[in-house]
């Protein structure tokens, strides 16, 4: 790899984005590193979905730069994200209630000779990729998806979008349909995604999740990014406060970091 | 088979591992793991054919013979090559209510180009691949109209079943019936094997399950879809051999009554559709595919699979299977008849493939549904002919047997919904 460690795998800079009138995305910056979570939070219409789906190929951003391992590209399809290794996981998950677990991994991608399926190999790779994950509660990977728990869907949603050599997977809400056991298996998973090397965006509208999977937290706004924290060193309280009341960062379109008001207490 | 939500890599089970032990406390396992996930599997169907069959053994005298045994297997082929294209448009979740006519326009076409004297006369199997060809046209020209502006299909097929009635009675309503003299079309469905050539295709149909089972396991060594149940293997096996054989014996006998009987070419190529769509469906990507699309459209097409495209072909092979099962219909009578197709074939059809499991929701079902559902409606209605029951009461019969089947599914589905933790 040319491009040194400090580089953002993912870079956005100066996105904007408007529906009609509306200006749903100002001036937006947004990176992620390789290795990173980065967590993009906001309250309700604050464009996180749309800069998702700016970097994912099924909205057109009007202006504004995407950098991809340093260099500038162009994404004007779900298919271009895709060939950049950029994969999403929405909300829906998109898989096959009716097929099992190989099937759903392989949807569309199906190892063939002449059309005629190789199940072997798709098998295989399956079953080393989701223990490569460590997800390891699915009892048979060749049990319908309908049969699984919420848990165990996303994880193979997840690990369905890591299979393909992808480099950034954005995760649009992963726990939102979730009860505590399993909201804890995705959160590690996601963490494992991080540990491989691999850069994750998780959107989310829960605190604790973020604060237990993160590295840093990027928060929008009205459409503008306030506020960019190292998990680190912030307190919920803080990117409460950002979500809530934060003021946009960049002022006439000179950068800045975020400077947090003096906090109390340690991080969350 | 419990599958514990415990986070952790450590102390987890092996991904691998089903937890179901061979032999046959696994076979009961599975059943019973089946059975509660509404996973039911032929069984039903197979039951429900052994009490119809028993039920007229000891009701109708002329049921139980040999030659009508053989009329039986003539009277379902067509049904079932109809039901087999339902099976890959209900895998979609789709519907096609042309068939029936669709069947008819294939008779028509055959009858038509073989008729001497007419100036267009024609080999009677050019005759058949020309009219297979142009329902299977019908077929796509429908489907593209689902699949690329987006009618129902409902509609589509409702437009279509009126249209086809249409040129059927423009083309018959001068003439009313054409007589259908050539040999080759006459054989698909009334052509009797001799009993050498009956055991020798016997033999050739029970080897090819087990062979495709071997090659499955051989093909796929070391994975989870290799692990076969050698008892369930066997008992499938020998259910297959002794059918096969089963029908050549009375098939034989039959023959010994009436020369022209013996085991029925359209048993034949019914059993021969039936392994090649079965291959295409669970062996291909195209099959793959079309269960995908019939379980999520939206995350098929996400996952860029070409959902028209899939639409298309499989209204594609509706005409086709439709276009052929009318062939064989028209030959079983040797002729075209204003009456074309027999008034309740499409019901029949659709019956058949919901009777053998094929979700009318899409996505669930197999190509042996349609074969199993066949025989059993058409094993109802000659049983109740045979006890000259009225036609009024054949119908309220097969009204409630296809009741009770569509019950059982949505039962079933609910079932596998419930068994999703």
């Amino acid at each position: 790899m040319t491009m040194s460690d400090t580089t953002p795998l993912l870079q956005l800079r100066g996105i904007t984005k408007t529906f009609g009138s509306v200006e749903a995305l100002t001036d937006v910056d947004f990176e992620v590193r390789a290795g990173e979570v980065m967590a993009l939070v906001g309250d309700n219409g604050a464009g996180k979905s749309t800069l998702i789906k700016c970097v994912a190929g099924t909205h057109a951003y009007d202006s504004g730069q995407i950098l991809f391992e340093g260099r500038e590209v162009s994404i004007h399809g779900p298919k271009d994200a895709a060939r950049l290794g950029i994969e999403v996981v929405y909300q829906d998950l998109a898989l096959c209630d009716n097929l099992d677990v190989v099937q759903n991994m392989y949807l569309g991608r199906e190892v063939n000779r002449f059309q005629i399926l190789n199940e072997a190999a798709m098998e295989h790779t399956t079953a080393s990729t989701l223990k490569g994950l460590a997800v390891t509660t699915i009892s048979s990977i060749r049990q319908p998806v309908a049969t699984l728990s919420g848990g165990q869907r996303q994880s193979v949603a997840v690990a369905k979008a890591v299979q393909w050599n992808s480099k950034l997977v954005i995760l649009d809400e992963p726990t939102a349909a979730l009860g505590v056991a399993q909201t804890e298996q995705v959160l590690a998973l996601v963490r494992r995604l991080g540990e491989q090397g691999l850069a994750v965006v998780i959107i989310s509208h829960n605190l604790h999740d973020i604060f237990e999977t993160a590295d840093r937290i990027t928060v929008l706004r009205l459409g503008r990014t306030v506020g960019i924290f190292e998990r680190q060193t912030t307190s919920q309280q803080a990117v409460v406060e950002a979500i809530t009341f934060g003021a946009p960062t960049k002022v006439s379109g000179i950068p800045s970091t975020y400077a947090p008001a003096p906090e109390v207490g340690g991080d969350g | 088979m419990t599958s514990a939500d415990v986070v952790g890599p450590d102390g987890a089970k092996p991904l691998e591992g089903e937890d179901l032990p061979g032999g046959v406390a696994g076979l009961y396992q599975r059943a019973w793991f089946n059975l509660r996930t509404g996973n039911l599997g032929a069984v039903p169907i197979i039951v429900g054919l052994v009490v119809v069959v028993l039920l007229f053994k000891f009701t109708a005298t002329n049921f139980f013979t040999s030659v009508n045994f053989v009329n039986l297997i003539n009277e379902s082929t067509g049904t079932a090559m109809l039901a087999f294209g339902v099976v890959f448009v209900l895998l979609l979740g789709e519907i096609d209510l042309s068939i029936g006519y669709n069947a008819g326009i294939g008779a028509v076409i055959v009858a038509e180009l073989q008729l001497p004297g007419s100036g267009h006369q024609l080999n009677g199997l050019l005759a058949i691949v020309i009219a297979v060809a142009a329902c299977a046209a019908i077929g796509a020209v429908q489907g593209s109209i689902v699949a690329f502006v987006g009618v129902p299909s409902f509609v589509v097929t409702l437009g279509g079943f009126l249209i086809l009635q249409g040129v059927i009675l423009n083309q018959l309503e001068q003439r009313g019936t054409i007589i259908i003299q050539d040999r080759w079309i006459n054989y698909t469905d009334s052509y009797g094997f001799s009993p050498l050539g009956g055991w020798l295709i016997a033999a050739a149909i029970s080897l090819i399950y087990p062979l495709s089972v071997m090659y499955k396991r051989w093909a796929a060594r070391g994975t989870q879809i290799a692990r076969v149940n050698l008892y369930g293997f066997a008992v499938r096996t020998l259910g297959a051999a002794v059918v096969a054989f089963g029908t050549v014996a009375i098939a034989n006998h039959a023959k010994v009554i009436k020369t022209t009987l013996g085991l029925p070419l359209s048993g034949v190529i019914i059993i021969f559709f039936f392994i090649l769509l079965t291959f295409l469906a669970k062996w291909t990507t195209f099959g793959r595919h079309v269960y995908a699309v019939g379980g999520n459209a939206e995350a098929a097409r996400r996952a860029g699979i070409n959902v028209p495209r899939i639409r298309v072909l499989v209204f594609t092979i509706s005409g086709a299977t439709a276009g052929l099962g009318g062939i064989m219909f028209a030959s079983q009578v040797n002729s075209v008849a204003l009456t074309f197709p027999p008034g309740n074939l499409l019901l029949n059809a659709i019956a058949a493939a919901v009777i053998g499991g094929v979700s009318l929701f899409g996505g669930r079902g197999e190509v042996r549904g349609a074969l199993l559902g066949a025989i059993l409606i058409g094993t109802l209605q000659n049983g109740l002919n045979t006890l000259s029951v009225s036609n009024g009461w054949i119908y309220i019969i097969t009204g409630l047997v296809l009741l009770g089947a569509v019950t059982l599914d949505t039962v079933a589905v609910r079932l596998q919904a419930r068994s999703g933790r």
